[in-house]
């Protein structure tokens, strides 16, 4: 029997999409018996919406004023100090899963399993590697704990229709003083989440400017969708890094992805290779975006986008 | 500050299109094109910065691997490392151990920063530098776009999923960079035949008093699936109705 005990991601009193998705990777081991914990300085509401996730038969509150910025050198020794009896830990492969998760792994004395895909047996995993240019299979050693991260973008949320038991507790862990955060500058907006938004239309270094930019917004507004970028639309300034899409920002699976000016780098495409339908417009037939494009359209951005939002308005 | 690690893996060049070895035993890496990981390009670059601007004494660039990567450590050399460490070892070595090799020379050379990467693009891991802060017990600041150090602390600005994050931590410290915090300079000729009398120490990683970690074990590797032909269309009509066909509009 294996038991695995998730890290969620939580943020302004609310579950990241992501913790369900592990929940479903989790739920993939054979005889798994789940339990989520819930690391923050008021984990009530957060506790409370991941007890009615399927296939979760615990959720664990640790609740200390030292957790409000979820900072990874205060949780990692919290989580470590809670992981006897457990097969495995399990985070999300967000920033915020890729920056906590190994530093619990070396304080267990073990190797991360990164990105898992897909689960294959309790110790054995696919996970991609070389940008996604390949999927390697591998096995964990067997009687030491799997410390994982999971692909979000590979598994789709459990439902959430349950109701299982929270139980606060406090762990017995020192808490180091040396790390502080001082602010997050968060771009806001009102558009459907990168990460989570059925619709994404991103544009590439061929929108030429930040103002020019709005064609996207424009058209995703349009469309109800979020929005991404390339790497060199982000280099150049006309976005935040958040809305990068690739190797290096967001590895996303929306239904419908639209790439607009990008010329498909593998780097770009590792972030959408999960997605349901690719429909790239670019000027160069050539372009390689063209080869994973389910619907091409070869032609001036500049003239298509705005017919195109015409059209979908 | 004294003295700043770099690491710098040996990894296929970010150009190469790799491919699967038809046996599943791995990608394809004769004749291929190898450089030294581009994150790790980065970090060099921000310490070679941090030491000209007179607030280290000393980059030493180190790397673990096989013992060609003397290559990319050379190349390291003329940009402007003092010296470099090769930690010798025929296979390939696990994130933990990497982390736990660069503890021990940590102890040796009282590092007060180390520069990592924030993932080497072969295994795409995303794990040792915070493994080795971990074993520090020093703080982490992953994904860094931005590094100020001031007397022992440093602010970081990190590149996370919602935005930028400013974190502040006291030295000693591991920091991992991302590709927006610099861009590396190129490597002139006179640095290249310099950096041929820089010091290149060379140990096997059995003389260091390091303990092998238990690697997660890579089993057989296949290339991704496929997606299927897709189809080229003429306008925006006709665009609009092949998403209407597919019912995404
Ligand atoms: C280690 C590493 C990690 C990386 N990670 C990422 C990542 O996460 N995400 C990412 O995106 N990139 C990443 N990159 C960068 C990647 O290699 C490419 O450089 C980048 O994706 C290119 O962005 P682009 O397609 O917008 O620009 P370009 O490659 O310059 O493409 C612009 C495209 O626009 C087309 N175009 C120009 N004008 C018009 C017009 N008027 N109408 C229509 N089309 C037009 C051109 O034909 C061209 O195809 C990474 C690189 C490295 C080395
Ligand atoms: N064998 C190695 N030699 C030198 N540095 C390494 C090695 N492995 C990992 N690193 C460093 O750790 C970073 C993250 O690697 P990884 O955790 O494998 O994605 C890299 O960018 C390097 O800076």
């Amino acid at each position: 029997m294996s038991k695995v005990l998730i890290v969620a991601e939580h943020a302004d009193g609310k579950a990241n999409p992501s913790t369900a998705k592990c929940v479903a990777c989790a739920a993939g081991i054979p005889e798994a018996e789940i339990h989520v914990v819930v690391l923050s300085d008021n984990s009530e509401a957060v506790a409370n919406e991941i007890a009615t996730l399927s296939s979760v038969s615990k959720v664990i509150r640790v609740d200390r004023p030292d957790n409000e910025n979820q900072l990874a050198a205060v949780l990692a020794p919290q989580v470590a100090a809670m992981a006897e009896g457990y097969t495995h830990i399990f985070g999300p492969s967000t920033t915020f899963g890729r920056d906590l998760m190994p530093r619990i792994a070396a304080l267990l004395g073990v190797n991360q399993v990164s990105d898992i895909m897909e689960v294959l047996g309790s110790h054995s995993f696919k996970r991609p590697v070389y940008a996604g240019n390949a999927i390697a299979t591998v096995e964990a050693p067997t009687g030491l704990v799997v410390v994982a991260t999971v692909r979000a973008a590979s598994y789709r949320a459990v439902s959430s229709d349950a109701g299982a038991p929270v139980e606060s507790v406090d762990t017995a862990a020192d808490i180091p003083d040396h790390s502080r955060f001082i602010e997050l500058q968060a771009g806001s907006s009102d558009r459907p989440d990168l990460q989570t938004a059925a619709t994404v239309v991103s544009g590439g270094r061929a929108l030429g400017s930040a103002e020019n930019f709005d064609l996207i917004y424009k058209l995703a507004d349009a469309l109800g969708a979020g929005v991404g970028a390339s790497r060199a639309a982000v280099d150049a300034g006309y976005v935040p890094n958040e809305l990068q899409v690739g190797q290096t920002g967001k590895i996303i699976a929306p239904e419908l992805y639209i790439a607009i000016g990008i010329s498909g780098a593998i780097q770009h495409l590792t972030g959408i290779k999960d997605a349901g339908t690719i429909v790239a417009i670019n000027k160069d037939g050539e372009a390689p975006i063209f080869e994973v494009a389910d619907i091409g359209l070869v032609g001036d951005l500049f003239a298509i986008v705005p017919e195109l939002q015409e059209a979908v308005s | 500050m004294d003295k700043i690690l770099v690491g710098l893996k040996r990894v296929v060049d970010y150009n190469v299109r790799v491919r699967v070895r038809s046996d599943g035993s791995g990608v394809e890496t004769d004749g291929v094109k190898m450089s030294i990981n581009p994150f790790d390009e980065i970090a060099l670059e921000e310490a070679l910065r941090i030491r000209d601007r007179g607030d280290a004494s000393e980059v030493i660039v180190v790397s673990i691997g096989s013992s060609d990567a003397q290559q990319q450590l050379r190349t390291g050399l003329a940009m402007g490392a003092d010296r470099a460490i090769l930690v010798e070892s025929a296979e390939s070595v696990d994130p933990l151990t990497v982390a736990r090799v660069f503890m021990s020379l940590i102890e040796r050379e009282t590092a007060d920063l180390v520069l990592l990467g924030k993932q080497a693009i072969d295994g795409d891991n995303s794990q040792t530098g915070q493994m080795l802060a971990a074993l520090w017990g020093r703080p982490q600041a992953t994904f860094a776009s931005k590094l100020d150090i001031e007397g022992s602390t440093a602010t970081v600005t990190r590149e996370i999923d919602s935005g930028l994050e400013i974190v502040e931590v006291d030295l000693p410290a591991v920091v991992t960079v991302d590709l927006r915090m610099n861009e590396p300079r190129y490597v002139k000729l006179p640095d290249i035949m310099k950096a041929k009398k820089k010091p290149l120490d060379m140990l096997a990683l059995n003389e260091l008093n390091v303990e092998q970690a238990a690697a997660i074990r890579e089993v057989r590797f296949e290339p991704p699936s496929e997606r299927e032909k897709g189809v080229i269309v003429d306008d925006v009509a006709s665009l609009v109705t092949a998403l209407k066909d597919k019912g995404l509009l």
